[in-house]
């Protein structure tokens, strides 16, 4: 069994429905996401895990013990907030000491455990100062170092670098995993930010509309991503329109072009799907093992640097394709016709998620 | 562009300070009068000298202190409940606790004395202590809107929500979380309250004279009756009082959480 369970989880506001039939197995010493768009039920779910919320269905399990009635404060959790929510009148040392104190360590043991803290989110000098005399990104670590003070059995991390300006945000980020993978805590983060889930996590789940649309790695969601909601909020995803020719071998048609798919599919013939691919999946040209060829117009060249952002115009639709820079090939004109191609590998029949 | 001197404002401050400045001169000039042909402070040196002074003051300073405190004890809870779980019942609260600056005193004293009097259930005038007690409770009514103000006013500086769920997450109960972590954040408030209580409950007549208490307000009113130069002594001095209290206030009311002091430089994990 898994070291946090949750077991069909169901949250309800009045009428409203915010989390539906919610499953999720985290083992000891994951690092898991949940991503999703402002009101997917991320949060609840994770105040739920915390006992601010109580499900109004289903049961959740840490380390075997279930907690599902237990208030807060005896779930032995820590929790990082995006506000920081540092307690004011207290200094930092104070604030690292507090869950300590509550627990009743002693003394000199206490002092040790709020050096070693302070210690590890690498501000060791700054145990007098007050939350007022720190920096943003210095309030969330002391916030980090005092929910780790008192060894939870998990950390719940709730967007706590949002607040955050975007170049603490990615050293903090990478900070956090650091700290994460050498105590080895069971770790909940809830962001909308893809790009933090996917650096940071070892599994994602993708929520919207309060169900998980998706559970798998980066990887597996960046490049296999189950549903259209998935596909279009993670990443940016080429999305055509095709026919279904002969499901068992595969075969779709696109604008006149029949391609055939990596797999078999559960669609009958004739019916319409959604295929998607990633715009680095697309190169201009011929190239071999890529099979699928479009006829396409350039429509737009976005220099970026070390990737050009191309947008051009198929039978299909327009798609938006990423190339790296070459410096001895410089990037097509606009209105340049040419032939795009990709192999069918990188294509992906999207399902319709539940709330898509 | 550099504005010049608004005159029109600072005329009217000048006559709004006038309006009060000079009136409270005139009585100090007053005050000072006692002797003949001569100033002095004789007025004030009879007015400490008396023993009902002292005696009225302090007990009304105790009724104070003791509404201050009740007031308290029902107003910090009641706005945390409501701020943390109630949200909804807010305006209700507000309404509720605005009700005294409606009603007046009078008709809350008569209240006291049928619900409270000689035959009813609970005879609480039949006593002097309990008497006491319906004084104190009057007192705390009487302040509730400036208590629940402040304190609701402090409560809404602080995000009290997370601060409790940080608490409750770092295994502190929900006393424990009163007491270590929201109390210590709105003391400044509740100090503001409880020095609007304490002025408004020294001086306070109408109840104190109703329910036949030896209290200051019916003391400075008796004064007032008797006397020529005492009373305006008096007045000066309770003036000066309200005032340094004023002071005290403004100064806890500036100050926020955490800033009470330049931090120490030795690291230390006692309070």
């Amino acid at each position: 069994m898994s070291f946090l369970a949750l077991s069909s989880i169901r949250k309800s506001f009045a009428a409203n429905t915010v989390v539906k039939d919610f499953t999720l197995g985290v083992e000891r010493g994951e690092f898991v996401s949940l991503l999703g768009p402002s009101g997917c039920g991320k949060t609840t779910v994770l105040r739920m895990i915390a006992g601010f919320e109580t499900p109004s269905a289903g049961s959740l399990r840490i380390d075997g013990e279930d907690v599902t009635a237990l208030p807060p404060n005896r779930r032995r959790i820590g929790m990082v907030f995006q506000s920081y929510a540092l307690f004011p009148n207290l200094t930092v040392a104070q604030n690292v000491a507090f869950g300590l104190r509550v627990a009743g360590v002693p003394g000199p043991e206490r002092e040790t455990r709020v050096a070693e803290m302070l210690r590890l989110i690498g501000l060791p000098d700054l145990g007098a100062r007050y939350p007022y005399q720190l920096s943003g990104g210095q309030q969330q670590r002391v916030a980090l170092a005092r929910a780790l003070a008192v060894r939870p059995r998990v950390l719940l991390l709730d967007e706590p670098l949002s607040a955050l300006d975007a170049k603490i945000r990615v050293s903090l980020r990478s900070e956090i995993r650091e700290i994460q993978r050498d105590l080895g805590i069971t770790t909940i983060f809830v962001t909308h930010d893809q790009e933090e889930a996917l650096s940071m996590s070892d599994r994602v789940v993708v929520m919207n509309g309060g169900v998980a649309e998706q559970v798998g790695t980066p990887f597996e969601i960046y490049n296999r991503p189950r549903t259209r909601f998935v596909a279009g909020f993670v990443g940016t995803l080429n999305q055509l329109e095709a026919v279904v020719r002969d499901p068992g071998r595969g075969l779709v048609e696109i604008g006149g072009t029949t391609l055939t798919m990596s797999g078999p599919l559960a669609v009958a013939p004739g019916r319409r799907v959604r295929v998607a691919f990633r715009p680095e999946a697309i190169r201009i040209g011929a190239a071999p093992g890529r099979e699928v060829m479009l006829r396409a117009r350039i429509t737009a060249v976005d220099f970026m640097g070390a990737v050009i952002r191309i947008r051009a115009e198929t039978e299909g639709g327009t798609l938006s394709l990423d190339t790296f820079n070459r410096p001895d090939t410089p990037p097509p004109g606009i209105g340049t016709r040419t032939d795009l191609s990709l192999s069918s590998r990188d294509l992906i029949v999207l399902e319709d998620g539940p709330a898509a | 562009m550099r504005r010049g001197t608004p005159i029109l404002s600072t005329v009217i401050v000048l006559l709004g300070a006038a309006y009060f400045l000079v009136p409270l001169y005139a009585a100090f000039q007053f005050s000072l009068q006692m002797k003949r042909g001569e100033l002095s402070l004789e007025a004030y040196r009879s007015v400490l000298s008396s023993s009902v002074f002292l005696s009225t003051l302090t007990f009304s300073a105790v009724a104070s202190f003791a509404a201050i405190a009740m007031g308290a004890l029902l107003v910090v809870p009641t706005v945390y409940w409501v701020r943390l779980k109630l949200p909804r019942l807010r305006p209700v609260v507000e309404f509720l606790s605005l009700l005294p600056l409606i009603i007046p005193p009078v008709v809350l004293v008569f209240g006291h004395i049928r619900l409270f009097g000689s035959n009813s259930v609970l005879p609480l005038t039949m006593t002097a202590s309990g008497t006491n007690v319906l004084l104190v409770m009057g007192y705390v009514v009487l302040s509730l809107p400036y208590m629940f103000r402040a304190v609701d006013n402090g409560m809404a500086a602080i995000d009290i929500r997370t601060l409790t769920e940080a608490a409750e997450s770092l295994g502190a109960s929900r006393i424990r979380t009163i007491a270590g972590v929201i109390f210590p954040n709105v003391r400044s408030a509740i100090v503001s309250g409880a020095f609007l209580t304490f002025s408004i409950c020294l001086g306070e007549f109408v109840l104190a004279s109703l329910l036949n208490r030896p209290a200051f307000g019916p003391y400075m009113v008796q004064l007032g009756q008797d006397y020529a130069y005492e009373p305006a002594a008096l007045a000066i001095l309770s003036f000066a009082l309200t005032w340094t209290l004023m002071a005290l206030m403004q100064l806890f009311a500036t100050r926020s959480p955490g800033r009470r002091r330049r931090a120490p430089l030795k690291t230390s994990t006692t309070p």
